[in-house]
Parts: C-alpha cells; structure tokens; sequence
C-alpha cells in the first residue's frame, strides 16, 4: 500500500481536469489522536490512497521489558494503552502469573475486573468527547460535547484517584493480586458516580442521534466488512459492529468474568454510526458489572505475594504464554516467555490499536477528507498501543 | 463446528509438525517450508479466519523463531504456529496473501528483527525511520545504543 | 550606541552533516546571547529614548503593558504527543479550564506563543517537532510537561527516544510528573506568566532562576 512519496508535489492533469495530489496529514494536526501522519493521494476531494506512517511515539517498550524485572515494569505497562491503562497493565501480570501458576485471591479479582470496568466508562467518555468534537469542530459544536464527556470522566478519574492516588497512569496491578484495597465510602460514591453517568448518557443521545449532521456524517461511512475484519485481526467494538459476535470476556473468559452477566452487543452495518451503537450500549453494560461487582465484592486478601521489596523479589520460570483481555479498544495481549529469571526473555505486546489502524488503508480510499477525520475517530486509536 | 481432534488430524500430515498438549491454545511448531501451507489449512480448511498477532524471538544461538496467532471466532479455538528459522536464516515466507493483517504485523518483524518476508508487497519500516541502521530486539543490540546527533 | 549585526542566514540542515546537535546549534543561533527578539531599528529607537531624562519610564510602562498583553494572552498550539496530551486535554477542559488564562490551543503554530511539549520526544518526531516550532512566531515560549519531555522519563534507556526535550529545543518551564496532573500543569503555566511578566524587550533577559519581586 505504498504510495508514491514525491519530494514535491506531483501534480498531473488530464483531459477530465482531475489531478492527483498527495496530501500530508502530518503528525501534528488537529484531531486530537496523537501522533499519526496519514499521506493521502487525492483525486479532487476523495482519497484514492492512505499510506499510513505510524512510529513517531516508538518507546521501546519491547526491548526495555527485557531490562526491567516483573515488579518494575506494570507500571511501566500502564503506558502502552493509557487512556485505558488498567487493562493494559492487567495483560502483562496476568501473563506473568499464568507461568508462573501464581493464584490470585477473589477479591483481587473482583478489584480487578471493577477498575478494568470503570476505565472502558472513562475511555469511552474520552473517545466519544474527542470524536464529536473532531467532527464537529474545537471551537463550535464539537467542543459542546467534548466538556460534557471530559466532566463525566473527571467523576470516574476522581474514583481512580480515591483508589490509587493516580488520575491516569496507576500502578496498580502486581503480580499476585493488587497494590491498593478500596478506602471507606468507595462503594457508595461509586455507585453515585455511576448512576449519574447512566442518566447523562441519555442526555448524550438525545444530543446527537436526533442530529441530521452527526447521522450524514457517520451513516454509511468507513463500512468495514464482517472478512476485512477478521482477517485484518481489528477487534472490540470494531468487529462487533461489522457483526462478528466475539468479546473475549464472554468466550475466552479470564479473571473472574464468568461471574457476571452482561450483553455483548453486536451491529452488522459495520460503519461509524454502529460503532457509535457499540460503544453506547457497552457504556451500559459496564456499569452495570460495576453493579454487580460492588453488591459482591468478597472480603479477602488483595494480593497472593507478599509486598515488593526487592527488585529481583519475583522470578518467573520457564515458560510462555500469550494472555488476552478485552480493552476498550479491543484485543489486549501479552505474549511473555519467560526463563526463570526476575526479567522477561522476551515478551511482545499486541496492541488492539496497531490492528485497528491496519485496516484504514483497505476503508478510507473512496471517502472524502472530511470523513477521513470520522473513520479514525471511530476506529479510536491510542498511539502508545500502535508504536509501543 | 471444527473440534481440537479436527485441528489435529489435519496438522498432523504435515512431515515434521509438532503439536503441543494442551488445547488452549494448540501450538503448532512446524518448518519454515510449510509455513504458508499450514496458515492456507488453517484459514480455509479449519475457519481460523481471525488474525491476532505475529512476532519473532531472537534465540541468540538457535537462530530466529516467527510466530503467528490466529483464532476460530465460532469455534472459539486459538492456534500458536510457531517456526524456528535456522541458524543464521533470516528469510521467511510471507502470509499477506491468506492474511491481509499480517501485512503490518510482518513489517513490524523486519524493522525489529530483520527478517525478510518473502512475497510481501512493501517490505519496509514501520515504527523507526527508514534511514535507521540495526533491528533493535535482536539480542546483540544494546538498548541504549545512541543515534546521532541525539546521541 | 552600537546597532548588532543581523543573525546571519544559514540553508536548512541536513542532520547527517553535523556531528552532533551541539555543533549545529553553534551555526544556527536560534537565540542570540544578549536575549532579544527585534530589529534592530527598535533597539536604536528605545536607545535613543534613554538618552532623555526619564525615557526609562516610557520604556518600562510598555514593556510592562506589552507582558501584560502577552502573558494574558498566550496560545498553545496543540501539541500533545502521549499520555501527558490527556492530561494536557483535560487542563484544557470543564473542570482545570485553562481559557481562563487567556490560552486558547490553537492547531496552527503560526498564531501561536506557546508549545506545550506533552509526551515523549522520539527520535523520529524530532525533526517535526523542531519544524512546529521554528514554524511559530517570535517571542515563542516552550513548556516541557511530563517526566519524558523533561529528562526521557521511564523509557530514557530507550533507542529512540530524546532524552528531554531540551537536546532540541530551548525551555522555559519544566512541569515533572507522570502524567503531571492538571494542577501541576496550572502551577507551571501560572510560573511561566511570571516569567513572561519579566520579559524584557530591550537589554538583558532575565535568567529563569533570578529572582523576581
């Protein structure tokens, strides 16, 4: 999918007057993605071809896993996602403790599974605020929605920060269990937390699927078909909404998911609009597990190891593995191989946003500039995840 | 609705495939010559149409070894294909053609690890710059190698 | 009085002919030592006024009402890069509003002041990230937030990436953490108005660690 990178603008004019003109949308721009340079050729104002230049956020974090030992690096994991940094750092212990065959009590399971909900609320809230507000403009429409979404997700970051201290980047997976226990009063403002979002989500709604211009805008646009999707490995709400019914916290289940009820909603359109119905409708499932973990959370210990006071304390043999969860953008993993030290060999992140973006080459030629900006903020990339 | 016994059998006639015992995932290590055949099987005899991810390991002495996760949505199956290069072999051969997914993924394996794919359509760097010298996950590069004039 | 020699000319660089960033900074004075950013017909224009008695004041009062008007009104361009741009975003949102400063982001770096370098600085968005801002108008200012913009952070072992910002570009203001939160970042852009506040057009610039009154 290479286009051709002219040095100057090469410009070719037929006898229908079209042109193709190769067009740098660099890596800083306005939707506020992050990094991503996409070099679009143009024929007018539709795009013919992307060539996506994806690795100006590189960290290294493969190579720097190999130099830190499994006490230092979930933090460190916390940085790949970090908008949705709880499943992040859940993949890579998980995966450290499936080797090692360490157990993890319940109720840091249960902790577990209640942050890893409670971030897909204040993900989706950042995903749906930046969207609309890519579509609609910063300094108009777009921006309405955006503050309304950013004050839903300082509730949530408030809990988070209750929790761990932190607002965005926690350290709070260990390998064994979890680092901080629930502080008094936690469940009631949780459950406060939660039912305020659910009403204002309503008022979400109301805002934008009554709007003609949010449904041009995203009706039909960026279709993703139910093959492309799978062969392209995009996962999340993305394959639910091209109809593939696959969540992996219902049919690989992991930690202590097999507890809950909740519904995994599928939409076969597999445009932008049904990927907007994705997320809406996960909004609701997860704080209804939110729900479910707080009326039966079980007393216990948080963690099965005692607490880091070495940098050398856990020691993993050999073995590998590849531990999935379900992150707010999709498929999470860890693939860990370890060999008996404190340091991983080696071990690989599969980052559900390097997959997602992969399939924008096949989807975008054939739209318009203007909806090159809804396609990727309904594919919802996280940079960290893309470069790692 | 495609078994672990189904995945097996079919597995098995290929000379020099060895399959792990545990079921979830099957991990399949088999020679670098049947790489492309076996993902063919996987795709279109067995269903496994979901691409996960694929990466490689740098085995200092023992060579390079690629692997490659795909997944049975329906059957809710997972497959580990793994394939050791061989001492000094860095050439291996590509699945864009069964997955358009790999296209990436495999790019990724060249810029880290240097191993060319054969039969893929633009074979190129993705995450470091193009004018980068070295693929750094190999064991012999250092973590801090400085690049000028960053140093 | 003496009028300074104009900074001279230089063709872009080419990364590849410089040993190392030092030596391409000494060609291309992107500051020059005695801290101005103006022609030099004003410095011959505000020179000349001193010569009066009490022209010093005429040239304080504006000065002091020309930092007003820039410190009230500084825009960022948008410039997040990593964890810390949602950090960044949320400062720039309902709860931490930052407009009422006076910053409004803005995308486009020639209608802006100010660069919030929020993330990590890798090797391969350096060169576009010294294009942003040498795109930006004089006098520009340069705000490194986040552990990894200061010093390389948690990935500073890394291959590739900058180890601080600071190797590419001149900062005014560090804001540590990671992610600094939204009251970090507040404290560090009220310390840069006080640093603005102190920006002297004519004669020596005030060294960031000096005292002010």
């Amino acid at each position: 999918m290479a286009a051709e990178i002219s040095p100057r603008i090469k410009t070719e004019l037929d006898y229908a007057g079209a042109e193709r003109l190769t067009m740098n949308m660099g890596p800083q721009h306005p939707s506020a993605h992050g990094v991503f340079r996409a070099i679009l050729t143009l024929e007018g104002e539709t795009v013919v071809e992307v060539d996506a230049v994806i690795g100006y956020l590189h960290r290294c974090h493969e190579k720097l896993a190999e130099t830190l030992a499994y006490v230092q690096y979930p933090s460190i994991a916390s940085k790949t996602d970090y908008v949705a940094a709880m499943t992040s750092e859940h993949a890579y212990v998980m995966a450290a403790e499936r080797i090692a065959k360490i157990d993890v009590p319940r109720r840091a399971d249960y902790l577990r599974v209640l942050v890893a909900e409670l971030q897909r609320v204040a993900s989706h809230c950042l995903w749906l605020g930046t969207w609309c507000m890519d579509m609609g403009g910063a300094l108009g429409g777009g921006a309405t929605i955006f503050l309304y979404c950013i004050r839903e997700r300082e509730l949530v970051l408030d809990l988070f920060e209750k929790l761990t201290g932190a607002r965005l980047l926690y350290g709070f997976h260990q390998v064994g269990g979890v680092r901080y226990d629930v502080p008094a009063g936690f469940a009631a403002d949780c459950r406060q937390t939660i039912d305020l979002i659910e009403a204002r989500l309503l008022e979400y709604e109301a805002m934008l699927e009554d709007n003609t211009f949010f449904l041009m805008r995203t009706r039909g646009v960026g279709v993703i078909s139910r093959e492309l999707a799978q062969e392209v490995g995009i996962s999340g709400p993305l394959l639910r909404a091209s109809g593939v019914d696959f969540d992996l916290r219902r049919d690989l289940p992991y930690s202590v998911y097999p507890d809950f009820q909740f519904k995994v909603p599928v939409e076969t359109d597999g445009d932008c609009l049904a990927r907007y119905t994705v997320r809406m409708v996960e909004f609701r499932e997860s704080i209804s597990i939110v729900r479910q973990i707080l009326d039966g959370l079980p007393e216990g210990p948080i963690s099965s190891r005692p607490g880091v006071k070495a940098v050398a304390q856990v020691r993993v043999p050999k073995g590998e593995t590849y531990t999935r969860v379900e992150g707010p953008r999709g498929e999470v993993g860890c693939y860990l191989i370890a060999d008996g030290g404190p340091r991983p060999y080696r071990m690989k992140w599969r980052g559900a946003s390097f997959s997602n973006l992969a399939v924008l080459p096949f989807i975008i030629p054939g739209h318009s500039v203007a909806d090159v900006v809804a396609i990727m903020g309904s594919v919802d990339p996280v940079f960290g995840e893309v470069d790692r | 609705m495609v078994t672990v016994a189904d995945v097996r059998t079919r597995v098995s006639s290929f000379a020099g495939a060895q399959v792990g015992e545990g079921d979830s995932p099957i991990a399949i290590t088999i020679a670098p010559t049947d790489w492309l055949p076996l993902a063919v099987a996987l795709r279109r005899e067995l269903g496994f149409g979901f691409f996960s991810f694929m990466s490689a390991v740098d085995w200092k002495e023992d060579g390079l070894e690629v692997v490659a996760w795909v997944d049975n949505t329906d059957a809710r199956l997972s497959v580990l294909m793994k394939t050791r290069l061989g001492v000094g072999v860095t050439n291996c051969a590509s699945l864009v053609s069964e997955y358009r997914g790999a296209n990436w993924m495999e790019r990724e394996c060249f810029d880290m690890f240097g191993i060319r794919f054969e039969g893929h359509p633009d074979l190129r760097r993705i995450l470091l710059s193009d004018d980068w010298v070295g693929h750094p996950l190999l064991k012999s590069y250092d973590v801090d190698t400085p690049y000028p004039p960053y140093r | 009085m003496e009028i300074k020699p104009p900074i001279p000319v230089v063709p872009a660089p080419v990364w590849k002919d410089f040993k190392d960033l030092q030596e391409w900074q000494q060609l291309h004075q992107r500051r020059p030592e005695s801290g101005d950013k103006h022609s030099a017909a004003f410095e011959t224009l505000t020179e000349g006024l001193h010569q009066f008695p009490g022209g010093f004041v005429l040239t304080t009062v504006t000065d002091n009402f020309l930092n007003w008007a820039r410190k009230s009104s500084c825009w960022p361009v948008t410039f997040g890069l990593a964890c810390c741009a949602i950090e960044m975003m949320a400062t720039f949102a309902s709860r931490f509003d930052v407009e009422r400063l006076g910053m409004v982001p803005w995308a486009s770096p020639r209608h802006a002041d100010l660069m919030i370098i929020s993330g990590t600085v890798t090797i391969k968005m350096a060169p576009m990230l010294l294009r942003i801002y040498d795109q930006m108008p004089d006098p520009k200012w340069a705000v490194s937030m986040g552990s990894c913009a200061n010093s390389g952070g948690p990935f500073r072992h890394g291959y590739h990436v900058v180890k601080g910002v600071d190797r590419i570009i001149p900062v005014d203001v560090y804001v540590p953490g990671c992610p600094p939160p939204p009251e970090s970042l507040l404290n560090g852009l009220l310390l840069l108005q006080d640093q603005i506040a102190h920006f002297r057009q004519t004669g020596k610039k005030a060294a960031p660690t000096e005292k002010h009154d």
